[in-house]
């Protein structure tokens, strides 16, 4: 019998296996990521930190749409100080992690990105989809903008970088080019697609922030085609996301040139074992198609 | 997901059918909701008077009509408090996982609002033939929630202790507790109230070697198990608990009576 590998090597890192957590599920603290490392995750990602404390938007900061949710949490963190001391303890646990950030500046992502890169953590997976960026607007619609953050982070950390690209943009190719440019190691692909929900009988919009972010199955067929235009834009590796639920969604995504996937909404469905059900389903789905490893689906669609 | 508008994590509106004053600033609003009405006790919903918050109340009546019983505390819940029949509110759950029942003889613990998840427990244990005794505990006499209801559930079975020494008891629930559990012969406890109070009862359990289950609260966003905003060390509040019993309970010490996430995610100390 031929030992089937579900590890893989993604932009330097070395993982067990290809799926993690999506950035902002379960990422607020160490015991919870352990805890998603222990129920088979590869690697884990952390929630975006920023430069200080955030608490989010109030609540309602969630709604339940068909085929998924939208969330509009407004970025809650401890802050890029408060967080060092999480970080120092996955490291002692010897747990893999990818710290996602985000800044309101060009020096404050270059600062946070610094500070996050000194403790110690794996890699780095820059959110390019916040709202504010002081002189730039949405940062992830603006190519220009994207290749100077992630030049400035590439400048002054030595981890390897992810850049989560955002789908709202009429040509994602265009920003993930911009990001390979600027130096990016990989990227993510994607972060939420803007949306809102009403609530009839209240007549307003449900979150308090009027609008949030789609993720869940309904997000999944946009997501795969980012990924698929990507894969065909870039040299740089890909980490799918987006409605990622069971190991069918997973053999997709890396077919269309994932190279690593993360899971967030399918959580809330699935729960925690979601990570084991997927790596079970795609070892099996491996060894019935006489492949070796999952290395060996990547883009393979774009083939035929 | 054709159905996604019957799942529990989406909200809904219902209406309030009748809100009932228990004592000054604490109101049960009663209301219909299929989802709720099979829930356990334990469980919690998330309610949002549009135009507020969205926060967690725990189901204080579960059947053919379902209640909250909330306590003015700030914004939202004063608003819910002064809401009155025929008022909409917009519900979502009901989430997490409520009390399993243990033992034939349990002791339950209610301090304040507390008593709204054990109101239901105490209907459940009865019709499942099990003999449970509560100590009601309060600040004052007039804070005792549901006292008729649960008298004349419980008869002789239900203690009351008072802060003030007003009626029943005077002095904690927990030190009542305490010294109950070394005269009878109970093989289980349930707590639900100030943290401080439920980690005095937790200890007393362990001493004596009994089954615990207790009710937490931690600020919660989603309620659906993944912002992580509830956390307590490996656990969700709102998704594995709110109820934790013993086993958990050990995992959690360094956070248990002494800890909460602020809204930001930061440790800070628990004041009550
Ligand atoms: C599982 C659970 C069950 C609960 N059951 C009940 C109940 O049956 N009856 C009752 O009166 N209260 C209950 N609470 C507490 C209730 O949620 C708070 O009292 C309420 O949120 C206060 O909101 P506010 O806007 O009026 O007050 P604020 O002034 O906004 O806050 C006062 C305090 O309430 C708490 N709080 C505020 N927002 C939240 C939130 N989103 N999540 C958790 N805590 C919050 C915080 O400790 C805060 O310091 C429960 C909480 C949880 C987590
Ligand atoms: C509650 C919640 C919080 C999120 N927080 C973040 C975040 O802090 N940073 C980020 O880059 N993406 C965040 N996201 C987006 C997810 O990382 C992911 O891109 C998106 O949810 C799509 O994946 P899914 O369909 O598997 O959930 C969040 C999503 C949800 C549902
Ligand atoms: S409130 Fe429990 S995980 Fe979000």
């Amino acid at each position: 019998m031929v030992e089937i590998r579900l590890a893989m090597e993604i932009g330097g890192l070395n993982l067990r296996n290809p799926v993690m957590n999506a950035a902002g599920i379960l990422g607020l603290t160490a015991d919870l990521l352990r805890r998603v490392y222990e129920e088979g995750a590869g690697a884990v990602v952390t929630k975006s930190i920023g430069l200080k404390p955030r608490m989010g938007h109030p609540n309602p900061t969630v709604a339940i749409v068909e085929g998924g949710l939208i969330n509009a949490m407004g970025l809650p963190n401890p802050g890029v100080e408060y967080f060092l001391g999480e970080l120092e303890k996955l490291r002692a646990w010897d747990i893999p992690v990818i710290a996602s950030f985000f800044g309101e500046t060009l020096d404050e992502f270059v600062e946070v990105a610094s500070k996050l890169s000194e403790a110690g953590v794996d890699a780095l997976e820059l959110n390019c989809s916040c709202p504010n960026v002081e002189g730039v607007g949405i940062l992830g619609s603006d190519p220009g903008a994207v290749k100077r953050v992630t030049e400035a982070v590439k400048g002054c950390v030595d981890k390897p970088l992810f850049v989560k690209l955002s789908p709202n943009v009429s040509d994602i190719t265009e920003i993930a080019r911009a990001a390979e440019r600027g130096g990016a190691d990989g990227l993510t692909a994607v972060n939420t697609l803007r949306a809102t929900a009403l609530s009839v009988e209240a007549r307003r919009p449900i979150l308090s922030n009027v609008t949030g972010g789609l993720s869940g199955p309904a997000l999944k067929p946009v997501a795969l085609r980012c990924v698929w235009e990507i894969y065909e834009a870039v040299e740089i590796p890909i980490i799918g996301c987006g409605g990622i639920t069971t190991w069918r969604d997973a053999v997709e995504y890396l077919l269309a040139g994932a190279s690593a996937l993360q899971v967030g909404t399918a959580i809330m469905t699935r729960g925690l074992r979601v990570f084991r059900e997927i790596n079970m389903g795609l070892r099996s789905y491996l060894e019935e198609n006489g492949f070796r490893g999952v290395s060996e689906l990547v883009g393979l669609a774009h083939e035929s | 997901m054709s159905d996604w508008r019957m799942r529990a994590e989406a909200h809904r509106a219902v209406r309030i059918l009748r809100v009932v004053e228990e004592a000054e600033g604490f109101s049960t609003l009663y209301f219909r909701d299929a989802l709720c009405r099979k829930a356990q006790p334990g469980q919690f919903i998330m309610v949002w008077p549009p135009g507020m918050e969205e926060v967690p109340m725990s189901l204080s009546t579960i059947g053919g009509e379902s209640s909250i019983t909330v306590k003015a505390v700030g914004l939202t819940s004063r608003r819910l408090t002064s809401l009155g029949e025929g008022d909409l509110i917009m519900i979502r759950g009901p989430f997490g996982r409520g009390f399993t029942l243990m033992g034939e003889k349990p002791l339950l613990v209610a301090g304040g609002t507390g008593v709204a998840p054990m109101k239901p427990l105490v209907e459940e244990m009865l019709s499942r033939g099990l003999k449970p005794t509560l100590i009601l505990g309060a600040r004052t006499r007039d804070r005792l929630l549901f006292l008729n209801r649960l008298r004349r559930l419980l008869g002789s079975k239900l203690h009351i202790a008072t802060d003030d020494g007003s009626l029943g008891f005077s002095g904690p629930a927990s030190k009542y507790a305490e010294r109950l559990l070394d005269e009878g012969c109970f093989d289980a406890v349930y707590a639900c109230g100030p943290e401080a109070m439920m980690a005095a009862i937790y200890r007393a359990a362990e001493r004596r070697g009994l089954p615990i289950q207790v009710s937490l609260e931690r600020y919660m966003k989603c309620a659906i198990g993944l912002c992580g905003s509830c956390a307590i060390g490996p656990y969700r509040v709102c998704r594995d608990g709110p109820v934790f019993n013993g086993e958990m309970l050990r995992r959690v010490l360094d956070e248990f009576g002494r800890r909460h996430l602020d809204p930001s995610g930061r440790s800070t100390p628990l004041e009550e």
